[in-house]
């Protein structure tokens, strides 16, 4: 791996829940994220899937400070971000852009392209002085494929497609280094998806940006990730690259995950196992004790119940090379193909 | 032929023109089959499947032609009286959005309940019990409990096992489920795709299954129908349109979508946006985002070609179908 641009330890983030109104006494939490730790290199992608309510949101909005973390530490360039207030956390802030899921709600009726875009300069004036701010804004519609002299319209007059396209303008005006990306295609649809997508790339290698791509769709996080790591209740499961996460899955809820993700292929339903899981995932407020995924897993024992599974590679995996020899939180991690090798290539 | 929809129309009068919605979609269900429509927004796969359920919003909408032919009769022609009594009880629906579909101020008993009580006129109590009956036949863990919780006590796939629980209840011979596992998450989904699997085999139903997943299709459809701008631009068997599309615009989403079992190169993207349903393209609707597209395209409407006659019938609405073919 590159060396690391941003990297999480430890991070937690619980959302109180109180009870009366005047004398608010806390009776729990919300355990939405429990100890999250990764790395993310220079120029690279690390995507970040699981279900709903699994936290990957909240890490996302954690990362460019949208969100207190509750504990842990977000470094970025050896500088704990969470600590950071004032004028050091503006220019933190610079840096690290988001670019959100639905571009309906997340643009501004109001306003049009030109203000949206450009409002990071004003924010950040150094970055570009006023004069030059239209010319700037032009070039960014340019980048995402827009046509400059949209520059006028309002966010009605387009498309989910190129909504998401000023979206990802907005993120790019102040060339930031990291750019977390939550679900960033998933209100798309499928033809237009692959567009975004390969927009996405483009930008990437152009302006060499390092991306956190978070998502629930796995074929897109396969393909547009360098590593991959797997979210279940809070805690990440399972991580590696994506050829160790695809092809070589230790964690079960990993396993489970592929085998139920419906694939373009109708010949694979007759040779394909299918995990299919039964009951659904239990609420963050009381979170089953010791490994999170016990009460939904074939493989759960007594140890599970008791013992919480450390995020590091399983011992029997080691001292190999295979590509099972990544981290995985199960104290039963077994490699297990469930994605069928594809054919050779057309 | 359970179902029979024969070259329908429908289009909205909004305030900017007429939107043409559907234009002139033909296809058939038999019982125990599933039909896939496939399609992105905005394509009228939803509107050709309230046109009949007989749910469509008329006006703004309008059913302009056509004929939608259930068990021999013409559903358009009846009187509302005669649908309302097939509607429920003989095909039924299974919408996108539980919590939105379900009445958030009724258990979930009372509305399954009243199901039996509107088409068999059961009583309250008997009504009771067959809900709960349902709700242990859809899985649902501890239903004699859970009979009188409202709908946003359950889960998003509990709340979904409800709709279909209520779109089974009279055991109807068609039913009609629009993207009846988009909201959901992956693991869920299986779960309740499964479950629709196995009743639609034990009460030997008809099923239309509308969805833009090309994933969910391969898993579950016999026949794909792929829906554009309103009209059906190919329809084949399920193994072979995968094997080979006759149409460029099924080819395009085919190549357009990332797979799972390999990281692959740059996606294949279909240029442009789907169209504008108030000034439809002359000609293919397809062609200004055709690769193939020739100046044929731009000028006569493609009728839906014969790729092979048997056993199974196989249609393309393209000119160069056989090109896309051999392609």
């Amino acid at each position: 791996m590159p060396e690391a641009i941003l990297e999480v330890t430890d991070l937690v983030k619980h959302y109180p829940l109180t009870q009366g109104v005047l004398f608010k006494r806390q009776i729990g939490a919300v355990k939405a994220v429990d100890g999250v730790s990764f790395a993310l290199g220079a120029g690279e992608t690390l995507g970040i899937v699981g279900e709903s309510g699994c936290g990957k949101s909240t890490v996302a909005r954690m990362l460019v400070n949208l969100e207190r973390p509750t504990a842990g530490a977000i470094t970025y360039k050896g500088e704990d971000i969470t600590k950071l207030s004032g004028r050091a956390l503006k220019a933190v802030r610079r840096n690290i852009q988001m670019v959100f899921q639905d571009p309906y709600t997340s643009l501004n009726p109001r306003m049009t392209v030109g203000d949206i875009i450009g409002e990071p300069y004003e924010i950040h004036p150094e970055v570009a002085p006023k004069g030059d701010r239209r010319r700037k804004v032009q070039e960014l519609l340019d980048v995402v494929g827009l046509n400059p002299e949209y520059i006028n319209r309002y966010p009605h007059q387009f498309s989910g497609g190129q909504r998401q396209r000023i979206g990802i303008a907005r993120g790019l005006a102040l060339r930031p280094e990291v750019i977390v990306a939550d679900e960033p295609v998933s209100a798309l649809d499928v033809s237009v998806q692959a567009q975004v997508v390969n927009l996405l790339e483009r930008l990437q290698s152009e302006f060499s940006l390092s991306y956190v791509f978070i998502a629930h769709d796995l074929s897109i996080v396969r393909h547009i990730s360098d590593r991959v790591g797997v979210m279940y209740l809070g805690k990440i499961v399972e991580i590696g690259t994506d050829t160790q996460i695809y092809d070589h899955p230790t964690h079960p809820y990993t396993q489970a995950l592929l085998s139920a993700v419906p694939v373009p292929d109708p010949e694979a339903r007759l040779h394909r196992e299918r995990i299919i899981l039964t009951g659904d995932v239990p609420s963050p407020a009381d979170p089953p004790s010791g490994c999170r995924f016990r009460t939904r897993c074939w493989k759960a024992q007594e140890r599970c119940v008791v013992e919480v599974p450390p995020l590091e590679v399983p011992p029997e995996f080691r001292l190999s090379l295979t590509p099972a020899s990544h981290p995985s939180a199960c104290h039963f991690a077994a490699e297990k193909q469930v994605v069928p090798p594809s054919p050779p290539a057309a | 032929m359970l179902l029979e929809v024969r070259d329908l129309h429908v289009e909205f009068t909004t305030r900017d023109g007429v939107a043409k919605a559907v234009n002139g979609v033909t296809y058939s269900v038999e019982a125990g089959e599933t039909l896939a429509v496939l399609g992105e927004s905005g394509s009228g796969k939803s509107v050709t499947a309230q046109a009949i359920m007989g749910i469509l919003d008329v006006p703004p909408g309008r059913i302009a032609a056509g004929e939608i032919l259930f068990k021999g009769r013409d559903l358009l022609k009846l009187k509302e009286e005669e649908r309302r009594r097939i509607r429920g009880a003989d095909m039924a629906m299974i919408f996108q959005d539980a919590l939105s579909a379900l009445n958030p101020v009724l258990t979930v008993g009372a509305q399954l309940g009243e199901m039996f009580e509107v088409h068999r006129g059961m009583s309250r109590k008997d009504s009771r019990a067959r809900a709960v009956e349902l709700m242990d036949r859809v899985k649902i863990p501890a239903a004699r409990e859970r009979v009188g919780d409202y709908p946003h006590q359950f889960s998003g796939g509990m709340r979904q096992r409800i709709m279909i629980a209520m779109a089974l209840a009279l055991e109807p011979s068609l039913i009609i489920a629009d993207e009846p596992t988009t909201a959901l998450d992956v693991t869920v989904q299986a779960q309740v795709m499964d479950l629709l699997a196995e009743l639609q085999r034990e009460l030997n139903m008809g099923l239309i299954l509308i969805t833009h997943d090309l994933g969910v299709v391969a898993d579950v459809a016999d026949k794909i129908a792929v829906m554009y701008a309103g009209r059906i631009v190919e329809a084949a068997p399920v193994h072979e349109i995968y094997k080979a599309p006759a149409h460029p615009y099924t080819r395009g989403l085919l190549d357009s979508i990332p797979r799972l079992d390999q990281k692959g190169q740059e996606l294949y993207a279909i240029k442009g946006l789907p169209p504008n349903l108030l000034a439809i393209p002359s000609g293919c609707a397809f062609n200004p985002r055709c690769p193939m597209a020739r100046p044929l395209c731009r000028g006569d409407v493609p009728p839906l070609y014969q790729v092979t006659e048997s056993p199974v019938p196989r249609t393309s609405a393209c000119h160069f179908w056989k090109e896309c073919l051999h392609a």
